[in-house]
């Protein structure tokens, strides 16, 4: 089964740190996502830029329309996903509570959907 | 042989906590040894549909755990100088493979899991898990739960034996018995959910009480103690029981089961085992129970049912467990060694019992033996107030049935005299 990481962060407290610990937690971050491909478990995994890059878009009658940022504002904000394999929902759990960014936001564990006709 | 996914998810069910638990006391850390057992099994999946399947599994999944836990280990060890120590020491020592020491190890998990200290929900759920290898999403489906309110039993339940430091130890002599009481309430309380299950107009559950005549078996064989075989036998005893306990939806009654339909294979090993636990002079409850259900199944027709015998059961369990549903069950049985009347005599007082006064199986048991009695009127209110009180729906219309009985006939119907429960 595959369940979906939400890496919620608050990317203020992380900027706040001291250049040595953001280096150090860069690489336990990829230590992580390394440790989880060696063990079959990662299907894809990315870090993504701050919310102040997101454009969020909405279609209504064929029509665009666009507005900046992210849909929702909270101060923990999505940072990254990851998208793993695990053989149940407590597997899951216990791979988000090892990633390391955790410590400053938060993990949305979301067990994926197959549309129906989709395979 | 090669062994595809449906071979190694069978393998997972059966094999997974003695693997588990062989890990846990190789690695010294329950949730290390969860993720090597997982990772042993990703590996698994991996090779034995290429290079067939092991000669023993178990073993090749316990060696492949163990090396993935190293390789955990130093991966992390990087940062973390105190784990390079462990991995270190992990490569040098030679794993204890003894067959003695397996059984122990899986002992240890069904105590830890079944721990006093931790409520008995969340000892269901890490039991199915961790012994029996469902997945926390099949645990769900089979107690109709979310799977995070499951998902998080389970992590409250690791954390409590991580924090009180349960972890793995087969309880000395003196506090075998109240540990082994926790164990066997767990174990039959996934039986009652399964059991129920049938009982309700959902079909679709999937059957847990297979489950835990699994883990019986298995307690039978680690721990031959009394107990142990008197639950087992009793979950056997009801299992024989099923085919021939709801027709068309409905609930038949013991009396009126069609006993060619009883597994009479599962009943024999039930006799056996109830009396392998009454040679051992320590009686329990369970064993009683079993006992009572053995004694049932003995009689060829309902009519030829000894109930001087299942009375002195009865008076024994009330002993040992002096309950009012025991003594409900009691009042019924002298009903059918004495009459109605005794059994009335009996079942008044326990109805001021506020337990019972709310119970709908009083108020039918009485209901039941006035109706024998020819005492309609009384019988009518008697199954009003059950009908009032019961929730199942089979129950329902049981209780629905006989009161329209009531009302186009007074004659006498064929008493039940069935056993209330589980």
């Amino acid at each position: 089964m595959e369940y979906l990481l939400i890496v919620n962060l608050d990317g203020a407290a992380i900027d706040a740190l001291p250049e040595d610990e953001k280096r150090d937690l860069d690489a336990r971050s990829i230590g992580h996502d390394r440790e989880l491909e060696a063990r079959g478990r990662l299907v894809a995994a990315r870090a993504l830029q701050s919310p102040a890059t997101a454009v969020t878009v909405r279609v209504r009658d064929g029509r665009i329309s666009t507005t900046d940022g992210p849909f929702a504002e909270t101060r923990e904000q999505i940072g990254g996903f990851l998208l793993i394999e695990a053989r149940d929902l407590n597997e899951a759990i216990d791979i988000a509570a090892q990633i390391p960014v955790g410590q400053f936001g938060c993990i949305e564990v979301r067990p994926t959907y197959k549309i129906p006709g989709s395979e | 042989m090669s062994a595809g996914p449906a071979d190694i998810e069978a393998i997972y069910r059966a094999q997974s906590g003695r693997v588990l638990a062989t890990l846990i006391r190789l690695l010294g850390n329950f949730d290390l040894a969860e993720e090597a057992l997982h990772d042993a099994f990703i590996a698994a999946a991996a090779q034995w549909p290429r290079d067939g399947l092991p000669g023993n599994p178990r073993a090749w999944l316990v060696s492949a755990g163990r090396f993935k836990a190293i390789d955990l280990i130093r991966r992390r060890a990087r940062f973390d100088a105190a784990l390079k120590e462990i991995a270190d020491t992990l490569d040098t020592e030679d794993p204890e493979m003894e067959e003695v020491s397996i059984a122990d190890d899986h002992l240890r998990l069904i105590f830890s899991c079944c721990h006093p200290a931790l409520p008995p929900d969340a000892q269901l759920a890490l039991t199915l898990r961790t012994v029996c290898g469902l997945t926390t999403e099949e645990i769900a489906r089979a107690f109709l739960a979310p799977a995070p309110t499951i998902a998080q039993r389970i992590v409250r339940a690791k954390t409590r034996i991580r924090d009180l430091d349960l972890t793995f130890r087969v309880p000395e002599a003196d506090e075998l018995p109240e540990r082994l009481d926790s164990v066997l309430a767990t174990i039959y309380l996934v039986f009652s959910e399964g059991y129920a299950a049938s009982q309700g107009e959902d079909l679709t559950r999937p059957d847990i009480s297979s489950e835990a005549i699994r883990l019986g078996r298995l307690l039978a064989q680690l721990l031959p103690e009394a107990e142990v075989f008197g639950l087992l036998a009793l979950m056997l005893l009801h299992e024989a029981r099923r085919p021939a306990r709801l027709s068309a939806g409905e609930l038949v009654l013991l009396a009126d089961q069609d006993r060619s339909l009883w597994d009479h294979g599962l009943i024999a090993e039930a006799q056996d085992l109830v009396s392998r636990a009454w040679v051992t002079g320590t009686v329990g409850t369970y064993t009683l129970q079993a006992a009572i259900a053995a004694e049932h199944c003995r009689a060829a027709t309902a009519d030829a049912t000894d109930w001087a015998r299942i009375v002195a059961l009865y008076d024994m369990l009330l002993t040992a467990e002096p309950t009012p549903i025991v003594a409900l069950n009691r009042a019924v049985a002298v009903a059918m060694r004495d009459g109605p009347e005794a059994g009335l005599m009996l079942i008044a007082p326990l109805l001021a019992d506020k337990a019972l006064a709310n119970h709908h199986l009083a108020h039918s048991a009485r209901a039941d033996l006035l109706r024998q009695l020819g005492r309609n009127a009384e019988a009518e209110a008697a199954y009003a107030r059950a009908l009032e009180l019961a929730t199942l729906a089979p129950e329902r219309r049981f209780i629905e049935r006989r009161l329209q009985e009531l009302g186009v006939s007074s004659s006498p119907l064929p008493t039940d005299g069935g056993r209330l429960g589980p």
